[in-house]
């Protein structure tokens, strides 16, 4: 346990070392934080205000303004819908609820074997292809029940 | 038609201008047909209240930049589109502005619509009702209805914890009431974000933010699971300041209800001497607000001239006058009468008995100038001798030695605005984010500008690194090494060639220069060379000496780290000596400016509380002077100067000093080898102490006169920019009488014949006798606001930098500074150094702090020790530690932290029960006897609680405390 505390500071500081000399740091090293570690750590906050001389207050400002940024793990899959005002022209708000309600979940839940969060999401650019989802870094098309349903099993839902 | 050409200011003008006021050239524009002339850079809103019009606004007040988010003060403007923001939107020549049509009118009343929807209609009941500037804008917009409700289903408000049904409404969140003095409500916050600027622009601690995004955006002090107390908040007030609404509010407001009246008065806290605004319902004191036309403060405030003013109204403050024949009985409470003819009874009989120098006074850095010249004027005029001396003998006397000796007189050069223009600042020996934390807010601001800091310190300070602040050098010394670094600092300037040499000879004496350059040129002061001795890397301080006098006006702040020293006079002079060798003098931006401990300091040595010299820094060896003072005084002058706090003792001690009138001072507690301050107490047949609590001194007097607070009388406070302040009686005496009047009464009881009926006669007196005051009068403060000293027919405003043509002894004088360590060394018995300081939420020896919320934050004095030094001892955070030197020994809780370099420990003395100064030496300052607190060698060791010196000491205070109940 120690050690892969250990482990994690270290990569911490590593990660922001590496970004640290960037003009407007603080976003990359967030990016980066929750591209390894899957959510940005409480155990950074610290390490991150001392290297860009910030207060807690300004980086709480900065983590809860982007809804992106997690304080704890995903599930080891995101699914995101896009709630948007095309996707739900095109169905997308009741095929969310069908979603959440099948999984038994409510946004930002994950499913009770940690395989997937389902997160909304509000435009993926895809409006001509509405409604629009996402799984982990893919964006799909045109999704109805039968595709998500198959999206959804193939990540273990 | 008007036409307005930038109207004088006004220091009664309170009107909330909207932005900043700015410099520039000046540039003309019309609004609402009035032409106005204003700087260039002036937003269009303040150009407007500069007209006298005021355009509604909700997240600008003029305290902080322009945010432009709150959409209410829009305005017309002719040629351009749309409807602009008047306080994002600078003015231009010619600009023809609008504040009002029925365009702009629909704009403002459909936005306050908006903010209204989300907010409670509960003013009636609020806490802000009747100063609530939402309130006023919806008065002044003519809001005449919310046409928004929450839809049916969901409840889209911040401000209902329920809906109709009893549901909880997620978006409501209760009040914050974790800080003692101010509640965050966030029902009633309409995100104006005015708090999150005064933190961050005023105050520079930038504990608050905005989370969320959009309709979840809210305030958060710090991080997510943070509250006001455990953020990084320093209470200092500026967000409730700047709050327009009821969020965030004073608890005094919310129990009391709002203040029907205001006097304009001076903190009475530390030497900044902040102007405040005294709120009262009545006699009672509502709240104290930072009085934005303060010119030392320019309306900030810290926690304790903001909030901690309830020590005034303690239960512990005695009323009454109380006497005893011996310090073993019991107090009983008498009437004034009684008791001054107790006291004058037995100071004229100890004189007949030992002489008329057997008593003596000590003055008062917390009362008035007025109050601190009757004081002495007791012991010169009353008692006939020159045994008066005050507490700045225990702080600053080395500042008044060192700069008399350089630059001819004793007192900072600079006023406070100075720091706005510098561009490299030192600090050494001083804390000012705990210590003087309005002035540390008004450098943070110039340092998050982009000048650079140098600290030089034994510790991390705050200033070393916070957020947006980052010292460019840190200079980590070991205590008592300050003058080597300081000349090594002049040695690199002078071998590398960096001095200014213009100034020097336009200025200095050339010839002093040259010994002087001689003398920092010997290889032995080169930083390499002193290395082993300071500790400080000698890179590190060639950087630092470089950067210091090539960067541009280069200002030296420095506290009691330097002076309370055996060498404290000579790190003044070596201080000097660097500020004239790189010519920062007699400009702004520039200067060497000690910073006051307390209130008054400075006034108390203006007004001749040391034994050698009178009123405005004469020795008291000058017949002329001593005649001119005869004269006013009727009375002829003791020519032979009189003697110091230690001397007394050591009289007393020796038999031959009886008697001491103490006023606002509490030796015990504050001067160096507490034991020898009591056995010299202990020894005196008549100790009178005259303050608000029954202070430690106070256990060993036989006379207490009850003190009147700040709040209670008018006066005067010099702060540490030798700005006179006003002030004024806020409230009657709760003791009945003022300080002034007591002091009189004493000197009346003892055969004088005072009648002074108001401190503006004493001032006069003071105006008569000294020439640096001779053209203050209450009359002129009045008009002014406040004057800074030399204030006389070459100065009728005052001067608020010093030096600026010439130096006040002519040419400035450089002086040889040669180390000589200290006798105070560490060897295997003491192998510690212990430096002392204070924290931000305590003041002194905490009479006044610890009667108030403020112990919240501290509730006693803790040592930080090394983690090195800490494991070699087998010591945990929070064990109770034995702390010993050659004087005694003490215990307190122990803190872990590599704020302290190893082998050095560091503890405050604000708590009676932890008495650091019973550890502290008698070794002093060379030239002043200012005791060296911040050197003494220690060792620390594992403690299972208090000492028998700590039980023994407790046991006498409670003996000594007792008060007899009142007859009848």
């Amino acid at each position: 346990m120690t050690q892969s505390n250990t482990s994690d500071t270290d990569q911490i500081d590593r990660i922001i070392a590496a970004h640290s000399a960037l003009e407007g740091p603080l976003l990359p090293i967030l990016h980066a934080l929750q591209d390894a570690f899957g959510h940005v750590p409480v155990t950074a906050h610290a390490p991150i205000c001392d290297a860009l001389n910030i207060s807690k207050a300004e980086l709480h400002g900065v983590i809860s303004f982007y809804h992106d940024f997690r304080d704890t793990p995903a599930g080891r899959h995101v699914v995101k819908i896009c709630r948007a005002e095309a996707c739900q022209a095109m169905g997308g708000a009741a095929l969310a609820e069908s979603v959440l309600a099948k999984l038994g979940l409510d946004w930002h839940g994950t499913t009770a074997n940690g395989a997937v969060t389902i997160e909304p999401v509000y435009c993926l650019g895809l409006c001509a292809c509405a409604p629009a989802a996402m799984v982990d870094n893919r964006v799909v098309g045109r999704v109805n029940a039968t595709k998500l349903d198959k999206l959804l099993a193939e990540v273990g839902a | 038609m008007k036409d307005f050409i930038i109207p004088p200011a006004d220091w009664k003008d309170e009107r909330d201008m909207g932005t900043p006021a700015k410099q520039g050239a000046p540039v003309t524009l019309t609004i609402d047909g009035f032409e106005v002339t204003v700087p260039e850079g002036t937003s269009v809103m303040r150009a407007a209240a500069e007209a006298g019009i005021q355009v509604p606004k909700l997240c600008a007040t003029d305290s902080l930049e322009a945010f432009g988010s709150c959409r209410l003060c829009v305005v017309e403007i002719e040629g351009r589109r749309g409807t602009p923001a008047s306080c994002t939107t600078p003015v231009a020549p010619g600009m023809v502005v609008r504040t009002q049509s029925d365009n702009v009118r629909k704009i403002r009343r459909g936005v306050m619509e908006l903010y209204i929807s989300d907010h409670p209609l509960d003013c009636l009941t609020c806490s802000a009702n009747g100063d609530c500037e939402l309130q006023d804008m919806a008065g002044a917009v003519g809001l005449r209805d919310v046409r928004y409700t929450a839809p049916e289903g969901g409840m889209a408000t911040h401000f209902a914890p329920r809906n109709t049904s009893g549901e909880a409404n997620p978006e409501w969140r209760p009040k914050d009431d974790s800080n003692p003095y101010f509640s965050y409500d966030p029902a009633k916050c309409i995100v104006c974000n005015r708090c999150v600027r005064a933190c961050e622009e005023v105050q520079g601690t930038f504990a608050l933010t905005i989370e969320g995004r959009g309709f979840d955006s809210r305030v958060s002090f710090g991080a997510k699971t943070d509250d006001a107390l455990t953020s990084d908040c320093v209470s200092c007030g500026a967000c409730v300041q700047a709050c327009p609404t009821a969020t965030l509010q004073e608890k005094s407001v919310i129990e009391m209800g709002t203040p029907d009246r205001a006097v304009v008065t001076t903190c009475a806290y530390c030497g900044v001497g902040c102007s405040f605004k005294a709120e009262l319902q009545g006699d009672q004191l509502v709240r104290m607000v930072p009085y934005k036309h303060g010119k030392a403060n320019r309306g900030h405030s810290c926690v304790k001239g903001r909030f901690a003013y309830g020590y005034a109204s303690h239960k512990d403050r005695i009323l009454n006058p109380m006497i005893r024949d011996n310090v073993s009985d019991p107090w009983r409470e008498v009437s004034w009468d009684e008791a001054l003819s107790f006291a004058a009874t037995k100071m004229r009989g100890i004189q007949a008995e030992y002489g008329q120098k057997s008593i003596g006074v000590i003055t008062s850095s917390r009362c008035t100038n007025e109050e601190t010249y009757l004081v002495q004027k007791l012991a010169r005029a009353v008692f006939g001798n020159n045994n008066t001396d005050t507490c700045a003998r225990v702080c600053h006397s080395p500042t008044g030695y060192g700069l008399g000796q350089t630059f001819g007189t004793s007192a900072g050069t600079q006023d406070f605005d100075s720091v706005e223009h510098t561009d490299v600042v030192i600090i050494i020996g001083a804390n000012p984010t705990d210590g003087h934390p309005v002035f540390a807010s008004r450098l943070k601001k110039r340092l998050r500008a982009g000048a650079k800091l140098i600290v030089i310190d034994p510790r991390r300070i705050d200033l070393v690194k916070s957020a947006h602040i980052k010292a460019a050098h840190h200079l980590p010394l070991r205590p008592g090494t300050n003058v080597a670094v300081v000349t090594a600092l002049a040695h690199v300037i002078v071998t590398e060639g960096l001095m200014d040499e213009a100034f020097i000879r336009a200025r200095c004496d050339w010839d002093e220069f040259q010994d002087f350059a001689a003398f920092v040129s010997d290889p032995r002061h080169a930083p390499e060379a002193t290395e082993m001795l300071t500790g400080v890397p000698a890179t590190e301080l060639r950087e630092a000496a470089k950067l210091f006098a090539t960067g541009g006006n280069g200002a030296i702040y420095y506290g009691l780290g330097v002076t309370e020293h055996s060498q404290g006079s000579t790190t003044v002079m070596a201080i000097a000596n660097l500020a004239m060798l790189t010519g920062n003098l007699g400009r702004p931006g520039v200067g060497v400016n000690p910073l006051r401990g307390q209130n008054n300091v400075q006034g108390a040595c203006d007004m001749g509380s040391f034994p050698h010299e009178l009123p405005g820094y004469r020795h008291v060896k000058h017949a002329d002077v001593r005649d001119l003072f005869g004269r006013v005084w009727g009375v002829e002058i003791d020519p032979e100067p009189g003697l110091r706090i230690p001397n007394m003792l050591d009289a007393a001690v020796d038999g031959t000093f009886k008697g001491l009138y103490c006023q606002g001072e509490d030796i015990l507690q504050s001067d160096p080898d507490t034991k020898h301050v009591a056995a010299g107490l202990a020894a005196m047949e008549c100790v009178i102490v005259h303050d608000l609590f029954l202070n430690e001194t106070a256990n060993y007097a036989h006379v207490f006169l009850p003190g009147s607070t700040f709040l209670e009388k008018d006066g005067t406070f010099t702060n540490a920019e030798r700005r006179i302040n006003r002030v004024r009686e806020v409230m009657k005496p709760r003791n009945g009488c003022a300080d002034w009047q007591i002091t009189q009464m004493l000197a009346n009881a003892m055969g004088a014949n005072w009648s002074y009926m108001h401190p503006s006669q004493i001032m006069d007196e003071i105006a008569l006798t000294t020439p640096s005051f001779a053209g203050v009068s209450y009359t002129l403060l009045e008009e002014k606001g406040s004057v800074q000293w030399p204030c006389n027919a070459d100065h009728p405003d005052g001067t608020p930098l010093m030096h600026v043509d010439g130096f006040v002894r002519g040419k400035g004088r450089f002086i040889v500074t040669e180390y000589v360590a200290t006798d105070e060394k560490t060897g295997p018995r003491f192998p510690l150094l212990l430096t002392t300081g204070r924290i931000l939420s305590q003041y002194n020896v905490g009479a006044q702090t610890r009667r108030t919320e403020n112990v919240i934050w501290h509730e006693a004095d803790l040592l930080e020790i090394h983690p090195h030094d800490a494991e070699n001892r087998g010591l945990n955070e929070g064990d109770w530690v034995k702390l010993a030197s050659r004087s005694g020994e003490t215990t307190l809780r122990a803190k872990i932290t590599d704020r302290v370099s190893p082998g050095v420990v560091y503890t405050t003395f604000h708590h009676p029960d932890t008495q650091a100064n019973v550890i502290t030496t008698d070794y002093s300052d060379w030239a002043t006897n200012c005791p060296e607190y911040k050197v003494t060698a220690v060792q620390v060791s594992p403690s299972n609680g208090p000492t028998e010196w700590q039980e023994d000491y407790a046991a006498q205070a409670a003996q000594a405390r007792r008060i007899l109940p009142a007859a009848e």
